[in-house]
């Protein structure tokens, strides 16, 4: 096929954008995580904040990635580089997968398990670092795993941006109305997303249900 | 109802009472003593606050009325997790961790007291001697156990800091007849071995009888009566007889 001796042939450049796209999808799902998982854990804390933070979640993932990352040019530090406002917006679209079952994987924890757990004297954070959080490890993971997969895909737009990754050839081929060039883009996307997919998988079922 | 010295009781319910959200109250006015060292049984039928009152004393629920003594201090003002950590606690589902192996189970609240590791292994060595485990089973995780092997590791973890008091909701409710009958009268020696203050949640009257030294019977959220099995037995007071009677054409 055509598109793999191309991709050969500009293998630096291929190269080059597919750790642009790395980039874009490992720092935006670390920063999803660092704020999704202790806000998961707080809901389950705060029943009251449930909705509100769920709804909020819900609410950026229904917002079309285009217009997100619009609406995002103009802020101030953010629209200033392009780079920054793709890892903003990837890193909005992923938190609603890690609140969400971060809140669920610590809810569906056996109640009796939590309980005996507070009867014997742990302290809340003695009960979560050391019973729940590992019990909901399996479930906080798919989470992870579902964010880092659909991150992969979205940060395809970034490069409409301009903020590079493995998108570039495709909107480049796009306008060149050249299937080789989408191709050379989409494939090694691909490849990135089912790769995340199977090794996140493999992750999720090591630490599985016991 | 005996009257005791307040030294001898361990556990004091002074006109106690539970409602749920301000709906219904599930307790109405406890007054209740249980003494250092006897088996005292909440005997009575499912919604009669047997477990509501159990609860109360490790404080997994706090009273809308009237107060809780544990070792002549009001139960709040103690400070929840010491007290939690002072007394032992079983439930009839057990709530093994089940990422823990038997012995890391057994070994929680001795690890969560910061004891030595050798004391540690010596103790759960002890406790798993103590409730008639193979010490080959340490390693295992409670999966691989029966449930009456799991409720035994579910004694020992609860007595596995020596806590004075020892709360057993229903423990033995959920298996099969042998193993319960078993375990109840493994429990009884152990009892007798260790002296514990030991609070027992069970409908079952046979149970109740085998092991309790006084067993106060609740009724819709209310104290009927405190008795020995034997004036249990022989009371004429109108529900304790229907409890009797209840069994007795089983």
């Amino acid at each position: 096929m055509n598109v793999f001796r191309f991709i050969a042939q500009n293998h630096t450049e291929v190269l080059e954008l597919t750790l642009e796209h790395l980039w874009l999808v490992v720092i935006s799902t670390l920063l999803a995580t660092a704020i999704g998982i202790p806000l998961g854990i707080l809901i389950t804390r705060r029943p009251a904040l449930n909705r509100p933070v769920l709804g909020t979640a819900n609410v950026i993932q229904t917002i079309p990635s285009l217009a997100l990352f619009g609406f995002l040019l103009p802020a101030p530090w953010i629209g200033a580089r392009a780079g920054r406002l793709a890892i903003l917006a990837l890193m909005l679209y992923a938190l609603l997968p890690l609140i969400r079952n971060t809140y669920a994987g610590i809810q569906g924890v056996d109640r009796a398990v939590v309980e005996a757990g507070r009867g014997m004297g742990m302290t809340d954070r003695q009960l979560l670092f050391q019973v729940e959080l590992p019990l909901a490890l399996s479930v906080i993971i798919a989470g992870v795993r579902v964010a880092t997969v659909t991150s992969v895909g979205l940060a395809t737009i970034a490069a409409a941006i301009g903020a590079g990754g493995l998108g570039e050839y495709i909107f480049r081929g796009l306008a060149m109305v050249n299937d080789q060039v989408i191709l050379a883009g989409a494939i090694p996307a691909a490849l990135l997303a089912i790769f995340a997919d199977f090794s996140l998988g493999w992750l999720e079922k090591r630490l599985g249900p016991r | 109802m005996n009257t005791s010295s307040t030294a001898d009781a361990a556990i004091i319910f002074r006109n106690v009472s539970y409602a749920l959200d301000g709906a219904r109250e599930l307790l109405h006015n406890i007054d209740l003593e249980i003494r250092r060292g006897e088996t005292l049984i909440l005997l009575g039928r499912s919604g009669s606050g047997k477990t509501t009152t159990l609860k109360l004393i490790n404080r997994l629920l706090d009273p809308t009325d009237g107060e809780i003594l544990v070792d002549s201090k009001p139960a709040r003002e103690w400070d929840v997790i010491r007290l939690r950590r002072m007394i032992g606690y079983v439930i009839q589902e057990v709530g093994l961790f089940p990422h823990f192996t038997i012995e890391r189970n057994i070994a929680v609240v001795p690890q969560l007291e910061n004891w030595p590791a050798d004391r540690i292994r010596g103790r759960v060595d002890e406790l798993m001697d103590l409730v008639g485990l193979d010490r080959g089973l340490a390693s295992r995780y409670p999966r691989e156990l029966s449930g009456g092997q799991r409720q035994r590791v579910g004694v020992a973890r609860a007595l596995a800091a020596d806590p004075p008091i020892l709360l057993m909701d229903e423990p033995f409710g959920a298996l099969d007849p042998i193993t319960r009958a078993e375990l109840q009268r493994e429990f009884a020696a152990l009892q007798r071995r260790l002296g514990k203050t030991v609070v027992f949640v069970t409908h079952d009257l046979r149970e109740a009888l085998l092991l309790g030294s006084r067993i106060a019977l609740l009724e819709d959220g209310q104290l009927i009566a405190v008795l020995t099995p034997d004036q249990f037995l022989h009371s004429i007071e109108p529900m304790v007889k229907a409890y009797v009677e209840a069994f007795n054409t089983q």
